[in-house]
């Protein structure tokens, strides 16, 4: 009970320090966006021959007129009202357009980081309890290698392997087959809608397209994920207490398990939660290599394409995805280390 | 010095791995000042007749569409980024040791506020954050270096905060106090010689991340512009004909970002012996 | 019968240096019941010693030679699974730090319930019950409240009653205590031994001691062996040990190790010095220090509480107390290395309070309060050589450029402090803890200090580095005509040092007077308590 309250008092805390961080964050993308260069006025006014008037009338509509610092009350007042502005290249609201696109972004994130901790984790312990042996070796080499080679690289040489010469992958366009009906969007996620819905044959197609995109983003963080496992179950299995487990004669499995897993666990609590944030943006690069209709392609379409409000409204996004998941992360490492409690 | 040049010697010789990764560091920027010079081709000239050549004893590595020979743009390419790598992280390197050492120096509110800045920042889809600065700042190879070097600062201030707050209340720094040295001297001449060996590493380190930014920027069409030789932009070219069956114009180009970024990674892992065997990962 | 004989000995460790032999050689038995004290310094091997017997040396240690009998049984090449079940079942062991000894996020029950279940099987209430049981044992108040508690929520001294009742868990024939009470306070550190011994006599265990104590050596064990270097150089009845040493090592070690009547020439087996003589005072002289209601906040909570005091020039002034008395604060406060909450600080007559610490390292006081610092191995700049740790403040503070002046006043301040010539180019990792030392406190002489503010200066060292460091400082004082400012938790080095001694508790001051007077006749009862939990091996004074 005292854990629980503690955590949740740590938590009201934590929300209302990420407030001034999130003004932060959108004030500056709001000034960063209105240095970029070109009028989107003409941008997005009729044709190259549009006249002085009509892009007069556009700059009014998009409030293009007006002196910054006004520009930027009344995008607040907007935010304050759920509204992120209009794209000019899909024509719809940002919001709706994030909330089509968002899952597609989620769902490859987390199959992405699901594979990554699943191979990582047990990799990092067991190089970690038979260090410098061979094993601990190749997963060295491994992680080495993993994060020199670009998500775009290896991208392309999957599809290479998996599409072009084996065949055994589909066309590597987007979340599903474009004559393959989509499932009924009850969360969003094409996994979890076919499951839900039963058509395992639909899922089977879902899951070959994400399982490339998937495999190249998890490729890209099993490193650090491995490397940190490794080194904090290594320090663990060097401390004081596990000298002590031994010491009154525990099994080895049980020193291993019980006594330096669970401590050897935190620290990756910590480095998954920037790993996830990190990746539902930064992986443009692999949405863009894979057609996949997520909310970093979007953002990079609109960013090419001088359009203010998808990019605002993406960054807006990405921050406070940052602050639930560091909440999320909080929460769990309360609930695992007794000892944040005290502070 | 000597005692340290000795035990450097030690550990390559137990540890070849980073000899070959000293070797290999030493040999890229041999070729990038020399590629010109190296290069079998001319590395802008179009030659359409001999357009996607698959590798052969003529062309090592392939023709892309234009009838370029990829071996030669390949090499010629090493000079512009390790350039843009090099200078972005030195940029970054040396405004954030600064501002981390002194923020971790003087600590109090300013340190706390600096540290979770940083934090966030870190947090944030960097590389989304310096596709926006390329767009903003105008697309020219100096903003790719500008927006790298900004995005790699969070690193370095929080290394050099974390280093020095460790060291901030040791007793050689009080000593350095109570013997009259100012708080200048304390940070430039006491604290940063002791956190460089340690930030050698996170350079080294950091380089390879700066290397595949850069290409990553590149590959999405900011930045470096075509027919500039450059691994990103060779690699974007290259994805079109991916699906056609033409590899070497993706796969050449991805040997070569990952040797490079293999190469000074593994440098700084073995840097990192050198300096201390304990922080071993 | 004998319990464990070990028998010739060895153990190395593979070392990026090579192979380095810890322990060269040993042996000794030891009968049930028995306590049996393994006295050492640093690089003596005695923990070693202990890590071989139990099977659990690190991985680059290995025996090398030798034999380790338990029981009659040779365990000697053991294989693990055999180890494990003499572990905690047959020997035990309590180690030091006892903090960093238990797991951090399991609770203290679970952690005594493990080492029960490790080799019974019990229900998980019986289990319950029985180390609810060994919690009493152990005299942890409200066994049931702290049952859930984690180590971070409790003492260190509570601490290492957990830990004791984990190692008792199993009623193993052998505990095996390595430097159990080494980083607590000297009452914390009674109790725990008290209950330690007490508990290995009602079980009848056999009982090693690993310790660098020999107070703590002779008091609580009946045997005794001295370690010098890997090998075991003299074992004998405790008392007949520190009353007739035999060999020459062991007669070093027991005159270094202060007792409450030694002198600090003493230690170094010279003769006592004359007391100190100084010129009377001239009336409506100041003080040379003048504290006055000094207090210290952190956060609310009073770290100082309106402490004053005064120090004549070339007076010599302790302050003692344990972790938590403000002792340390106190000092860094006079030093101007952190700013004071409220209160004065009067020097030669000028209040140095009002100047910011921050921006004390320009006033013209700076030279003349000098610092000298606890651990030798932290004091020193890693990238500095002996030669420019002393020099810098001879340059910034006395403002000496020239370099000739500059090597002359190095070199005549390192030579006072015993410092050779020739050490003077080494950086810090090339010299040894006592060298460290010495420059530390040249750095600080070199200047010409009137008042020398020491902060446990000899608390990381080897009784027998401590003894030749604290003669040099008292040298240095008499010679210097310097008023110390003595900071330590040793009441024995204390009383040596100083003429007047403040005794502090929680921040404030307890007692204050002449040291022989508090010594001989403390008139606080916590003073009392303090000089009473001091181990000793005097046998008058026992």
């Amino acid at each position: 009970m005292r854990a629980l309250k503690s955590v949740g008092v740590r938590v009201g805390r934590r929300l209302v320090a990420s407030v001034p961080a999130l003004l932060g964050v959108v004030v500056f993308t709001f000034v960063l966006m209105r240095v970029l260069p070109g009028d989107p006025a003409v941008f997005f006014a009729s044709g190259p021959n549009a006249g002085q008037a009509e892009i007069q009338m556009i700059r009014e509509q998009m409030g293009l007129d007006r002196p910054v610092h006004e520009q930027l009350i009344r995008y607040f007042s907007e935010i304050g009202r759920g509204q992120l502005g209009r794209s000019m290249t899909t024509g719809q609201a940002v919001v709706a357009d994030l909330r089509e696109r968002l899952p597609a972004s989620l769902e490859l994130t987390l199959v992405a980081l699901i594979l990554a901790l699943g191979a990582a984790i047990p990799l990092g312990i067991l190089a970690a309890l038979r260090p410098n042996s061979p094993l601990d070796h190749v997963v060295r080499f491994v992680c080495s290698m993993g994060v020199c080679v670009p998500t775009f690289v290896s991208g392309l040489l999957l599809i290479y392997v998996f599409y072009v010469v084996l065949g055994i992958a589909p066309d590597p366009t987007g979340r599903i087959d474009i004559f393959a009906a989509s499932p009924p969007d009850i969360t969003g996620f094409l996994l979890l809608d076919f499951a839900i819905t039963g058509d395992w044959e639909g899922w089977r197609a879902a899951a070959g397209q994400i399982i490339l995109p998937a495999c190249t983003m998890a490729l890209f963080v099993l490193a650090p994920l491995a490397r940190m496992t490794r080194a904090s179950m290594l320090a663990v299995l060097g401390s004081d207490f596990i000298r002590t487990a031994r010491s009154i004669g525990l099994s080895r499995w049980k020193v291993i398990v019980v006594h330096g897993l669970r401590n050897a666990l935190l620290p990756v609590i910590t480095i998954t939660g920037i790993v996830f944030s990190t990746m539902l943006g930064a992986n443009v690069l692999v949405e863009k290599v894979f057609s996949w209709p997520g909310v970093g392609s979007y953002a990079l379409d609109a960013l090419l394409g001088s359009d203010y409000a998808p990019v605002q409204g993406f960054v807006l996004m990405m921050a406070l995805a940052f602050v639930v998941v560091n909440l999320l992360i909080d929460v769990l490492y309360g609930i695992a280390d007794p000892r944040v409690n005290v502070e | 010095m000597s005692a340290t040049l000795k035990h450097a010697a030690w550990v390559l010789r137990g540890n070849p791995v980073t000899a070959l990764a000293a070797t290999g560091a030493t040999l890229l920027v041999l070729i990038a000042i020399f590629a010109p010079w190296l290069a079998p081709h001319d590395p802008i000239l179009s030659n359409v007749p001999m357009a996607l050549q698959p590798p052969s004893a003529t062309y090592w590595a392939g023709t892309d569409q234009l009838g370029r020979d990829v071996f030669s743009r390949l090499l010629v390419a090493t000079r512009l980024d390790l350039a843009i790598a090099v200078s972005a992280v030195g940029i970054s390197f040396a405004a954030g040791a600064v501002i981390g050492s002194f923020c971790g120096y003087i600590g109090g509110w300013l340190d706390k506020s600096v540290g979770r800045l940083v934090d966030v920042l870190m947090a944030f889809p960097l590389f989304v954050l310096a596709m926006a600065m390329v767009a903003a700042l105008g697309n020219r190879v100096e903003n790719i270096v500008i927006a790298t070097a900004f995005i790699n600062l969070p690193f370095y201030i929080r290394f050099a905060r974390a280093e020095v707050n460790v060291r901030r209340n040791l007793g050689w720094v009080e000593a350095a106090r109570s013997g009259g040295e100012s708080h200048m001297t304390i940070v430039l001449r006491y604290l940063l010689p002791n956190i460089l060996p340690a930030m050698a590493v996170q350079i080294s380190l950091n380089l390879g991340w700066a290397i595949l930014n850069a290409a990553g920027l590149s590959f999405i069409g900011l930045g470096v512009q075509p027919p500039t030789p450059e691994w990103g932009i060779m690699v974007a070219e290259g994805a079109r004909f991916i699906t056609a069956g033409q590899w070497w114009l993706v796969a050449y180009p991805g040997l070569a970002l990952m040797l490079t970024v293999l190469c000074f990674n593994l440098l700084g892992d073995g840097l990192r012996d050198i300096l201390d065997p304990r922080m071993r990962t | 019968m004998t319990l464990l004989s070990v028998q010739d000995l060895r153990v190395s460790f593979s070392t990026r240096r090579g192979v380095v032999e810890a322990v060269r050689g040993i042996s000794f038995d030891l009968a049930p019941g028995q306590t049996l004290a393994v006295v050492g310094e640093s690089g003596s091997g005695k923990s070693v010693t202990a890590y071989a017997v139990t099977g659990l040396l690190d991985r680059a240690g290995r025996i090398a030679g030798g034999k380790i009998v338990f029981k009659g049984r040779d365990i000697t090449g053991a294989r693990e699974s055999e180890l494990r079940a003499l572990r905690g079942a047959a020997i035990s062991m309590v180690f030091q730090n006892p903090r960093a000894a238990l797991n951090p996020i399991r609770s203290v029950g679970r952690q005594v319930m493990d080492a029960l279940s490790a080799h019974n099987s019990l229900s998980g209430r019986e289990k319950r019950e029985k180390a609810l049981d060994l919690l009493r044992a152990v005299l942890i108040r409200d066994p049931e409240r702290r049952f859930d508690a984690y180590p971070h929520e409790l003492s260190g001294g509570m601490c290492q009653r957990v830990m004791i009742a984990m190692a008792m868990a199993c009623e193993p024939a052998l505990l095996i205590a390595d430097e159990p009470t080494t980083g607590l306070d000297v009452t914390t550190q009674k109790t725990v031994m008290d209950l330690l011994t007490k508990l290995v006599a009602e079980r009848d265990m056999a009982m090693i001691l690993i310790t660098h104590d020999l107070g703590l050596a002779a008091q609580y064990c009946a045997n005794v062996a001295v370690m010098q270097e890997g090998v075991l150089v003299e074992r004998a009845p405790a008392a007949q040990l520190f009353q007739r040493p035999q060999h020459p090592y062991t007669q070093r070690l027991v005159a270094a190790s202060p007792t409450p009547r030694s002198t600090v020439q003493e230690l170094v087996g010279e003769p006592p010095a004359p007391p100190i003589i100084r010129p009377p005072e001239r009336p409506g002289q100041a003080p040379l220090l003048e504290v006055h209601r000094l207090t210290k906040l952190y956060d609310g909570f009073k770290a100082v509480d309106d402490v004053s005091f005064t120090l004549r020039a070339g007076e010599s002034l302790g302050l003692v107390g344990e972790s938590g008395s403000g002792k340390s604060t106190i000092s860094r406060m006079v030093c101007r290395l952190i700013d004071h909450s409220a209160g004065d600080i009067v020097f030669d007559g000028q209040d140095i309070g009002d100047v910011k610490a921050r921006d004390f390292h320009a006033s013209r006081f700076r030279r003349e309060i000098q610092l000298v610092f606890q651990d030798p191995h932290e004091s020193l700049n890693p990238r500095f050589t002996a030669f420019d740790a002393i020099a810098r403040p001879v340059t910034r503070l006395l403002g000496v450029k020239d370099g000739k002046e500059l090597t002359g006043r190095v070199e005549e301040a390192a030579e006072r402090c015993g410092l050779p010539r020739n050490l003077l180019g080494r950086f810090p990792h090339q010299l040894s803890g006592g060298q460290k030392a010495r420059v530390g406190i040249a750095r600080a002489i070199a200047v010409g200090p009137r008042l020398l503010v020491l902060d446990e200066p000899t608390a990381a060292l080897d009784v027998s580095v401590q003894a030749v460091v604290l003669k040099l400082l008292d040298d240095l004082r008499r010679q210097d005509g310097l008023a110390f400012l003595f900071v330590s938790h040793d009441l024995n080095v204390v009383r040596m040092m100083c003429e007047r001694t403040i005794v502090l508790r929680q921040g404030q001051v307890v007692e204050q007077g002449d040291s022989a007077a508090i010594f001989d006749a403390p008139a606080d009862a916590y003073t009392r308590e303090l000089l009473t939990a001091i181990p000793h091996f005097d046998p008058v004074a026992a």
